[in-house]
C-alpha cells in the first residue's frame, strides 16, 4: 500500500520536474521546484512507513523548514536582484 | 505570563522531537526553551503576534470549519482539471477585511489562499486583491461568508 | 490494530495519492503560471492532508502521529507564504495573469456603496 503511495508521488514528481523543464518563466520553475520539495517531504514519510523507521519524519521536518527558506530566497533574490534588499534600505533610511 | 506559556510550548516541542527522556536530555531541552525565550524577548519578538495564546480558543472551532472548506475548493479544482475542456475562468477581484487587527487581516488572507482556486495577490490596508481560478470563487468571497467566519475568530479572543 | 482502522487508513492514502496526481497533473495542464499556482494548491492541501492522515491511522497514538500532525502544521502555515510571495513576485516582474473577468473597479465600488449604507 505504502509502495503503491510511493510510486504515485514519484509521478507526481515527474510531472512537476516536466513543468520546471517546460516551465516559460522563471515563476513556473520555482513553483514547480516548490512542489517537488514538498511531494520529496511526504515521500520521505512514506519512506519512512516503507522500511518502518520512523527516523525519516525528522528529515522530512527538515527539509520542509529548509524547502521554505530556499524557495523564499529565491524568489527574493528574483524580485529585488539582491538578497539583503530589506536590510540595506533600513540603512539607508 | 506569555513568556511563561511560550517556554511551556518551546518545551513540549523539544520533547516531542527529541523522543529521548533522559535526564540529561530533559534539562538541555528546558535550559534550550529558556534561552531561546530570552533572545526572543532581546530582540522584541516575544510579543502577541508571535505567540497568539488568546486565539486558541478560536482557532478550536474555526480550523474545522476551514478543514471543510479547503475540502470542497480542493474537490471543485480537481473537477475542474479533470475536466476534458478545462473550464477556467479567471477572475481577479476585491474583497475587504473587516478584522481589527493585523493577525485577522492575515489570518483572512492566509486563508484565501489556503483554500484551492483562490489566492491572495496583494494586501493595500484592509483590502485583498484575490484572483481566483473561476469566477464562482470570486463571488463567494465577495459574499462574505469567510470574512464574517475569521472575524469571529479573532473576536473569540 | 482493528481492520476497520486498517481500511480507512488504505482508503485515505490512496484517496491523498489520487489528489496528488491530479495536483501535479493540473501543473502541467493548466495554461499559465497563476492557475497553476491553483493546481500546485490542491496538492499541498488535500493531496498531502489526505496522505498524512492516513498514517497518522497507520501509526496509531504516539510520537509518530504527532510527528506527522507537525509536518501537517508546517505544510498548512507555509504554503500560503509561498504561494502569496510567488504571486506578488509575478505581479513585481510584469507577469499580468489572463482573465476571463476582471471584478477589481465593479467589487471596489460595491464595498464602497454598502459601507454608504451601513452607518
Amino acid at each position: 500500500m505504502f509502495a503503491a503511495a510511493a510510486a504515485a508521488i514519484l509521478v507526481a514528481i515527474a510531472l512537476a520536474i516536466t513543468r520546471a523543464i517546460k516551465g516559460p518563466t522563471v515563476f513556473d520553475r520555482v513553483l514547480a521546484g516548490n512542489a517537488v520539495g514538498n511531494l520529496a517531504i511526504v515521500l520521505l514519510a512514506v519512506v519512512g512507513f516503507l522500511t518502518e523507521r520512523p527516523e525519516f519524519l525528522d528529515v522530512g521536518l527538515t527539509y520542509g523548514l529548509l524547502n521554505l527558506i530556499g524557495t523564499l530566497a529565491v524568489l527574493k533574490f528574483f524580485r529585488h536582484g539582491d538578497l539583503a534588499y530589506g536590510a540595506e534600505e533600513e540603512r539607508t533610511s | 505570563m506569555r513568556h511563561f506559556s511560550l517556554a511551556g510550548f518551546l518545551f513540549a516541542f523539544w520533547l516531542v522531537l527529541s523522543g529521548h527522556y533522559t535526564l540529561m536530555l530533559v534539562v538541555a531541552g528546558g535550559a534550550s526553551a529558556v534561552l531561546c525565550v530570552l533572545a526572543m524577548i532581546r530582540i522584541r519578538v516575544a510579543d502577541a503576534e508571535a505567540h497568539p495564546i488568546e486565539l486558541l480558543w478560536g482557532a478550536v472551532t474555526y480550523f474545522p470549519w476551514l478543514l471543510r472548506e479547503i475540502a470542497k475548493s480542493a474537490w471543485a479544482v480537481t473537477k475542474i482539471i479533470l475536466h476534458p475542456s478545462l473550464p477556467i475562468s479567471p477572475t481577479m477581484t476585491v474583497v475587504r477585511a473587516s478584522q481589527r487587527t493585523s493577525a485577522g487581516v492575515a489570518t483572512y488572507a492566509n486563508s484565501i489562499t489556503l483554500t484551492p482556486g483562490t489566492i491572495t495577490v496583494g494586501v493595500n490596508g484592509n483590502e485583498l486583491v484575490v484572483h481566483a481560478l473561476v469566477n464562482e470563487g470570486a463571488l463567494d468571497l465577495e459574499g462574505g461568508a469567510m470574512d464574517r467566519r475569521v472575524s469571529q475568530f479573532e473576536g473569540a479572543a | 490494530m482493528t481492520a476497520a482502522v486498517e481500511i480507512a487508513s488504505w482508503v485515505l492514502i490512496l484517496l491523498g495519492s489520487f489528489f496528488t496526481l491530479v495536483g501535479a497533473f493540473g501543473l502541467v495542464r493548466m495554461p499559465e503560471v497563476f492557475t497553476r499556482m491553483h493546481a500546485a494548491s490542491v496538492i499541498d492541501t488535500l493531496g498531502v492532508g489526505v496522505l498524512i492522515l492516513g498514517m497518522c491511522l497507520q501509526a496509531g497514538l504516539g510520537l509518530v502521529t504527532l510527528k506527522l500532525v507537525f509536518l501537517l502544521a508546517l505544510f498548512f502555515f507555509t504554503g500560503p507564504v509561498v504561494t502569496h510571495a510567488l504571486a506578488q513576485a509575478c505581479l513585481h516582474q510584469g507577469i499580468n495573469p489572463h482573465l476571463a473577468e476582471d471584478r477589481r473597479s465593479i467589487a471596489r465600488q460595491q464595498s464602497a456603496e454598502s459601507d454608504g449604507r451601513q452607518p
